[in-house]
């Protein structure tokens, strides 16, 4: 047991370090998750329910923002799913650098420490996962341990991206051209440059929030000739481009998942990735203020970046035409996988719509900071990645465990958590047209979204039930489920078809050699 | 259409268009009523995308499940066809952008410009309060008395920290922020209360941190407005005398 825990804690194998991160990551979701139902049990009636000092709940949503965000989901997309993938999808024996793999993956863990120091220490930080002077300066709450967070999470990501884009650079199989590579692959790399370029900007931000706290420097401050908005023009000139490093990845595997049980091609591909993907890349770091539209910015720059926001719905467009496509003369078969593919289908559109009005600078001035926000966002990237990555473990459950789930099971927890996630952001958006803002510990003013706020209550134990079924079905298939075939599901991407399940260290017992003419997706070809 | 009406109009005077009330001399633009105009204008395109979609896809699903055939039967592209699939959607997309975003433009001229005459009202926002202060020195808390049937224009700035004056009833919110100053108007037409409520988070009470715009007729604020003059000049006045 000793020497197991010791193999798994010194481990180089990029599956490792995959499942670490994934490890850690849905225990940070779980935490989140936690803080929050106590938000929505305490949102149910007008008035105090479960804590009469709004400082908990502002402390609750401060976590669950944060540890969702820079625990949960980037963790989980750039972590597990690239450290799992990209090496087999490439056909390449581990990463360029396995050892800075184990770093940032140790990284990872210290920043999930650091954030759930949180519950110990006596004022914990309340600053909101966007942590805005002077409020941030200014509170009691520790918000050092915010800024260290994000630092810890941010360097563990750079060097992931180092890690990343040699590896798909260098480490290809002999023969695998770019434009044969998995759309998840794509999407990995995507990010990453994203990430490497907007990650330092954030850390900045961070570190003046820091210097400005506690080593008396007025870099926010205003009374010293400081100014409040420069950290939220950084923040948010980081934090935009953030949405796309978990957008990518997300709809990367949710374009591996349907194109297997479709077994189907992947529609236009280079429409896919170079319209898409790329379009995503050169818009995204050109449109953060519309964050900030009601931040008194200059009229020219809120008006020009209303343009730039609405036009990334032009690749945001193409990659679902990608998706929708994928379908088109498919064979498709409905595994669990498959559902949660489709959920991402169904919360990204409605996400990706109604993002046009937040785009929209004039109605901007009514919706921001509503409840509408909070129900568009979840919508397109809470929910949709979170489907996406509860698909993904799914499709990968037998090649890392060489083990199935049960499949009713799987089924049942997808629609309850589907259902209940409709139950919770649809209302949350009605709420926010009423005018209902967000973060708030009570909501006296607005007593017609009471109806609203115990109906998203319900739907909050509905998904509750649906993630703790899912729960159950993991830790049950991986520990007594069915041996599983190397290949399930049919595919025809290298994971599948090179390596065991699970793989070996070093992946492939052979190289695999690919014939001229080779593709991950090469599906409906007589062979 | 009345756009279109209106461009027409201008093109060819004397052209009768039904339909078109001209703007008065002096009257003014509401962009609460701008917003609403637009925001269904939104829903309804936001929702033949979604359903075109969401309808397409759903067919897919149905047509295109696994039955018989265990592979799929993917069309293959000619370049010209996997170009124009590219090019033709992202033109459509940007054609519905831009027309968006001259709409958007357009409404946010409205909110950006101030009519001439308009109330000007003082707010200093602080952790948890909403402090106006008139033009004659009158001053309130979490009450902004205004008359009906005039513009009101708040310059706003923070004592602390950042906050959001959200007017939901009128469709308006600007943040206060400590260091500079921004604006918000709005237009109230009729007598009554609305909920002003701060929008950007401010620590321990930001949902408390609630206030009221009261509009009031004009003769009855007229009354208001000098009697809360005169008790802030007698303040004023013996605060200088104690000192």
């Amino acid at each position: 047991m000793g020497a197991t825990l010791k193999s798994w804690l010194f481990t180089t194998d990029h599956k490792r370090v995959g499942i670490l991160y994934l490890i850690g990551s849905l225990a940070a979701f779980a935490i989140a998750g936690i803080m929050a139902m106590l938000m929505r049990i305490e949102l149910t009636n007008i008035g105090p329910d479960i804590t009469d000092n709004p400082q908990d709940y502002n402390v609750w949503l401060y976590f669950h923002g944060a540890a969702m965000i820079l625990g949960f989901q980037i963790p989980a997309l750039t972590g597990f799913l690239a450290n799992y993938c990209v090496p087999l999808m490439i056909g390449a024996r581990d990463v360029a650098f396995p050892r800075l793999n184990a770093l940032s993956v140790w990284l990872f863990w210290a920043g999930i420490v650091l954030a759930l120091a949180t519950f110990v220490i006596p004022d914990p930080p309340d600053v909101m996962w966007t942590g805005y002077p002077p409020y941030a300066t200014m509170t009691w709450g520790n918000t050092a341990f915010y800024s260290f967070t994000v630092l810890l999470l941010g360097f563990s990501s750079i060097l992931g991206g180092v890690n990343f884009l040699t590896t798909v650079a260098y480490m290809r199989a002999p023969g695998m051209g770019w434009n044969q590579l998995n759309v998840f692959v794509w999407s990995i790399v995507v990010a990453f440059v994203i990430q490497l370029i907007f990650v330092p900007v954030l850390g900045t931000a961070v570190t003046m929030l820091l210097f400005d706290k506690y080593l008396g420097t007025t870099f926010f401050q205003p009374a010293n000739g400081g100014d409040v908005l420069i950290y939220q023009n950084l923040f948010w000139f980081y934090s935009h481009p953030a949405v796309y490093v978990i957008l990518l990845p997300f709809l990367g595997i949710t374009y591996e998942i349907v194109a297997t049980f479709a077994r189907n091609r992947v529609f236009n591909y280079k429409m896919v990735v170079y319209g898409g993907f790329g379009g995503v890349l050169l818009l995204a770091g050109e449109v953060w203020v519309h964050h900030l539209y009601t931040a008194g910015l200059p009229d020219w720059l809120r008006v020009g970046q209303m343009v730039t926001t609405l036009l990334i719905s032009v690749p945001v467009g193409l990659l679902m035409i990608g998706l929708v496509g994928t379908l088109y003369r498919g064979a498709i078969e409905y595994r669990t996988p498959m559902l949660y593919a489709l959920g991402v289908l169904f919360f990204f559109l409605i996400g990706g719509l109604t993002g046009i009005p937040n785009a929209m600078a004039s109605l901007d001035l009514h919706l921001q900071d509503t409840y509408f926000i909070p129900g568009h966002f979840h919508y397109v990237m809470a929910v949709a990645g979170t489907f996406a990555i509860f698909g993904a473990v799914y499709y990968l459950f037998p090649k890392m465990t060489g083990r199935m789930y049960r499949e009713g099971t799987g089924k049942l927890g997808f629609w309850l958590t589907f259902v209940g996630m409709n139950l919770v952001f649809m209302p949350m958006m009605v709420a926010g047209i009423e005018g209902m803002p967000r973060r708030y510990y009570d909501y006296a003013q607005f007593p017609q979204v009471e109806g609203m706020q115990q109906l998203m209550t319900f739907g909050a134990f509905v998904i509750l039930a649906g993630a703790l079924v899912t729960l159950w079905n993991w830790l049950h298939g991986a520990l007594r489920g069915e041996p599983a075939p190397a290949n399930p599901w049919g595919s025809r991407s290298l994971e599948w078809t090179a390596a065991p399940s699970p793989p070996p260290p070093g992946n492939f017992p052979v190289p695999p050699r690919l014939e001229p003419g080779w593709s991950p997706y090469a599906y409906g070809e007589r062979a | 259409m009345p756009e279109l009406r209106r461009v027409l109009a201008a093109a060819l005077p004397g052209l009768p268009v039904p339909g078109v009330a001209l703007a008065a001399p002096g009257s003014v633009a509401d962009p609460a009523a701008g917003w609403d105009r637009l925001w269904e204008e939104m829903l309804i395109d936001i929702t033949v995308i979604g359903l075109v979609f969401a309808a397409v896809a759903a067919w897919f699903m149905w047509r295109y499940r696994r039955r018989g055939r265990a592979e799929g039967d993917p069309p293959r592209l000619s370049t010209a066809a996997a170009v124009g699939w590219a090019v033709i959607p992202a033109f459509a997309f940007m054609a519905d952008d831009f027309y968006l975003a001259a709409k958007g433009w357009e409404l946010w001229k409205v909110y950006r410009t101030v009519p001439e005459g308009a109330l000007e009202v003082r707010l200093d926002s602080a952790m948890w309060s909403w402090n106006y202060t008139y033009p004659n020195g009158a001053v309130t808390v979490n009450e902004l008395r205004v008359p009906a049937g005039r513009p009101v224009l708040l310059r706003m700035t923070s004592r602390d920290v950042v906050h959001s004056h959200f007017i939901p009833d009128f469709r308006v919110k600007e943040d206060s922020m400590p260091g500079r100053i921004t604006y918000l108007w709005f237009y109230p037409k009729e007598p009554g209360e609305h909920v002003v409520t701060c929008a950007e988070y401010c620590g321990l009470l930001h949902s408390r941190m609630a206030g009221k715009v009261i509009v009031m007729a004009p003769d009855a604020f007229e009354a208001w407005y000098r009697a809360a003059g005169q008790k802030a000049a007698a303040a004023a006045a013996a605060s200088g005398e104690e000192a």
